[in-house]
């Protein structure tokens, strides 16, 4: 299983979250958000400077600072169904 | 029979908690802050099957965890103040999600009401939900509702004005089950939490239990503060390292991951989606609006058009407020009676009470505007655009609304934070905006740039732009290491879909930010313009050093002789002329006793007073005064210096004889010191009042005004002294 950052994943690339790494508010407004282990998260586009990046998650549409999508641990379809 | 209940409305950001509360409360509402905060806090009144219900508008948040100023609003009204019921407003669209804050609600043990919202939008998504059955299963009615359409409005009502009198059927309380682990730890809290006396509601007792394992810092203080102190807190870290040890999570995400859960087995048997397409118009919109190459062009000539709509287009009410004022003015002192009623009426009052309302359509039109890119969701796509540039210079991306429309007036700037979640960002982007050059201080620069540095006046006045803007860098920068270090807010945006707004909708909204404008700042700039007129008009008795009265008779009949002589023969044109010479004379004794008034009254000895001050900076008295009175407005330190320099206060900035007296008075480099001075001192009258409002403290504002007069001193007094040394003066 190849765990890899949220932040290293390019538009269109989708993921299962892990774990939520960091601490206090951020932490916690991320798991309230959805950002729960098991939840699916799909990149949308990276903003025109690169940064932000706009994810969609449970149905709604996010955006992360680069620096804070590094603090999200996915796991990525294609290597889970090598896995199988 | 009349019953009166008091519910609050609840629910995530962009979930139509605003729309919801305007349908049940029609026009009966009024707008306010929270006690200390500035954080709006909106109430309404509705009526329904002989109910009066009180509606508390709570601000929207995704949890009521202790972590934001809002959550910990929401949750202290909810918990303190014991609404009869809480409304929470559910976009059905984005349910999941939603539903977190409900499970935290159910978990307060308050009576509820859901307002499955949005249900149009849901359907169209192909999302079919089965609200019947989530009730059953929540033990909570849910409404459906569709905010934009007023659909749902009166279903809503009755459902809570049923559950507020115990006849819905469907209303329980239900346990939410975090798993056998997490239970077993939520039991031992309750069990000691029983044991004082203090805690004796069994649901409360439980949702303290909750609350300590979701590591919640205000119930550890409460607990703190209690006998059970050291019990409760010994069993917090044994807890905590038991279920790490046997669940591998620390035991936050174990409850967030349990609450998801349980949302996840609700919506198994509730939910289906029926389509897996999410490309949705909100997407292909966005694609546009965001894309890599237009999205910053699009966005640029956005602002462009708010920028022209709200000064060049506002200009226009401005001007007729401005000669609605002046007629007012003069009418009134036409009335009036010769004499300091009539000064203080006239010069205080009602000039003072223009120099508001002049604001309005500035800030009516402005907050239509932000209300329009609220109300159709482009304001998160602005900030997703220009974040990374404003996070360099330490602020978030939507602080860029504010900095740009301080180009105009810091006033609406200033009020544009209110936009920004984060009371951080709101004080750091409140601090550094009146550095940028506001158009009130362009007539300051056209007169000194134009009458010193003639061909280069253009560059000039472009510098003092450019200054402006490198300082409000730098100082963000410096108060993002000193004052506001470590407290980073999370930038986490969510971007709603793009939705149509109301007309309706977006005028509320504007009316309700700018009728605080005029409630709350129009009192302190009222008192401060009085104040300002009653330092230049006292003391009335001046000890003249020329009798003016006796010079000006003395002209008057040594005139009206001529005048007769010309008369008699015939020489009308002549006379004309004369009248004309006399008048100006007379007009030139007046400047000059105006002069000397203003040299005596309490503000031209204040300005003389800070002379010392500005001595080393190479001001004189003259432009001390100019300074203190450019305090009420900038563009005022012109009309000071018309009068100082006795060309009369008429003349404006392009003035050829006022700029030959500032040629006189000012070398170059004492012009731009002097310019650098007025970019960066104390924000003028209203901006202070605005700051004053939106940061809730008098310790920030005397923070503000006080770092721009000593940086003001400071960089005058650095380009003066440098310009001597490199013989530039």
């Amino acid at each position: 299983m190849n765990i890899r950052k949220l932040s290293e994943l390019k538009t269109g690339e989708q993921g299962i979250i892990e774990r939520v790494t960091g601490v206090g508010r951020f932490r916690q407004r991320l798991m309230e958000m959805g950002f729960v282990p098991g939840a699916e998260i799909v990149v949308e586009k990276f903003a025109p400077l690169r940064n932000p990046i706009e994810y969609v998650l449970k149905g709604y549409h996010v955006s992360l600072r680069h620096d804070e999508a590094e603090k999200v641990m996915v796991r990525t379809l294609e290597e889970q169904t090598e896995d199988d | 029979m009349a019953k009166k209940i008091t519910i609050a409305i609840v629910g995530n950001p962009n979930s139509g908690k605003t729309t919801i509360f305007n349908n049940i409360t029609g026009a009966h509402q009024k707008v306010g802050n929270w006690p200390g905060v500035t954080v709006e806090k909106k109430e309404g009144i509705a009526t329904y099957d002989g109910c009066t219900i009180q509606v508390v508008d709570l601000p929207g948040t995704y949890s009521l965890t202790a972590y934001s100023l809002e959550e910990i609003i929401a949750r202290n009204y909810i918990i303190g103040e014991k609404p009869d019921l809480v409304v929470d407003v559910i976009d059905a669209s984005t349910l999941e999600r939603n539903l977190f804050l409900a499970t935290q609600l159910i978990d307060l043990g308050v009576k509820l009401v859901f307002a499955l919202n949005m249900v149009d939008v849901a359907r169209s998504r192909g999302l079919i939900i089965d609200h019947e059955k989530l009730s059953l299963l929540m033990g909570v009615p849910f409404v459906p509702t569709v905010g934009s359409k007023n659909q749902g409005t009166k279903d809503l009502l009755k459902a809570i004005v049923r559950v507020a009198e115990d006849r819905e059927s469907v209303s329980r309380h239900i346990h939410i089950n975090y798993g056998l682990d997490l239970e077993e730890e939520i039991e031992k809290f309750q069990g000691l939490i029983r044991t004082s006396a203090s805690f004796p509601d069994e649901h409360h007792s439980r949702w303290m239990g909750i609350k300590l394992l979701e590591n919640d810092e205000e119930v550890i203080k409460e607990i703190e503060k209690s006998p059970l102190k050291k019990e409760v807190l010994d069993q917090l870290g044994k807890s905590k390292a038991h279920l790490n040890e046997i669940l591998g999570e620390d035991s936050e995400t174990l409850m967030a991951d349990r609450r998801y859960g349980f949302i996840h087995g609700a919506l198994k048997e509730t939910f289906r989606q029926t389509q897996m397409d999410r490309r949705y118009l909100s997407d292909q919109v966005d694609m546009v609006l965001t894309n890599r190459l237009l999205g910053f062009p699009i966005f640029i000539f956005f602002i462009w058009a708010m920028f022209q709509l709200t000064f060049s287009v506002g200009q226009y009410p401005m001007d007729w407020i401005d000669a609605g004022v002046g007629l007012l003015a003069r009418v009134v002192g036409d009335l009036m009676g010769e004499g300091l009623l009539r000064n203080l009426v006239v010069d205080g009052v009602i000039s003072g009470v223009g120099g508001v309302a002049v604001f309005l359509p500035n800030i009516f039109i402005l907050f239509f505007c932000i209300a329009l890119f609220e109300d159709t969701g482009y304001m998160a796509r602005a900030a997703f655009i220009m974040d990374k540039v404003m996070h360099t210079l330490g602020l978030h991306g939507k602080s860029f609304i504010p900095m740009i429309m301080g180009f105009g007036c810091n006033v609406p700037a200033i009020m544009a934070t209110r936009v920004l979640e984060s009371r951080r960002d709101r004080i750091l982007t409140i601090l550094i905006n009146p550095l940028i050059s506001c158009s009130a201080r362009l007539p300051v620069y056209v007169l000194i740039a134009g009458a010193l540095f003639g061909a280069y006046a253009g560059n000039v006045i472009f510098s003092l732009y450019v200054i402006g803007i490198l300082l409000a860098i730098l100082m963000g920068q410096i108060f993002k290491r000193t004052l506001f270090r470590g407290e980073i807010a999370p930038f986490v945006l969510e971007l709603p879909p793009y939705r149509m707004p109301t007309l309706k909708g977006t005028l509320i909204h504007m009316w309700e930010r700018g009728s605080i404008f005029i409630r709350k700042m129009g009192g302190v700039i009222l008192v401060g313009s009085i104040l300002v007129w009653a330092l230049s008009s006292f003391p009335q008795t001046v000890d003249y050093s020329r009798d003016y009265d006796m010079e000006k008779r003395t002209i008057q009949e040594r005139y009206a002789i001529q005048k007769e002589e010309l008369m008699q023969s015939w020489q009308s044109e002549k006379v004309q002329l004369l009248t004309r010479e006399m008048n100006l004379k007379i007009a030139e004794l007046e400047a000059l006793r105006k002069d000397e008034f203003q040299e005596n009254s309490l503000l031209g000895r204040l300005g003389k007073a800070i002379v010392p001050f500005l001595r080393p900076l190479g001001f004189d008295w003259k432009g001390g005064v100019a300074l203190l009175t450019g305090f009420v407005a900038k563009e005022i330190v012109v009309s000071t210096f018309g009068i100082l320099y006795q060309v009369g206060e008429k003349e404006g900035e392009e003035s050829e004889g006022l700029r030959t007296a500032i040629r006189n008075a000012m070398t170059p480099l004492i012009g731009y010191a002097f310019m650098v001075f007025v970019l960066v001192y104390t924000p003028c009258l209203a901006t202070v009042a605005a700051i004053r409002r939106e940061t809730g403290s008098w310790g920030w504002t005397g923070f503000s005004v006080g770092y721009s007069l000593i940086l003001a001193w400071i960089l005058a007094f650095v380009i003066y002294r440098g310009g001597m040394i490199l013989g530039l003066g």
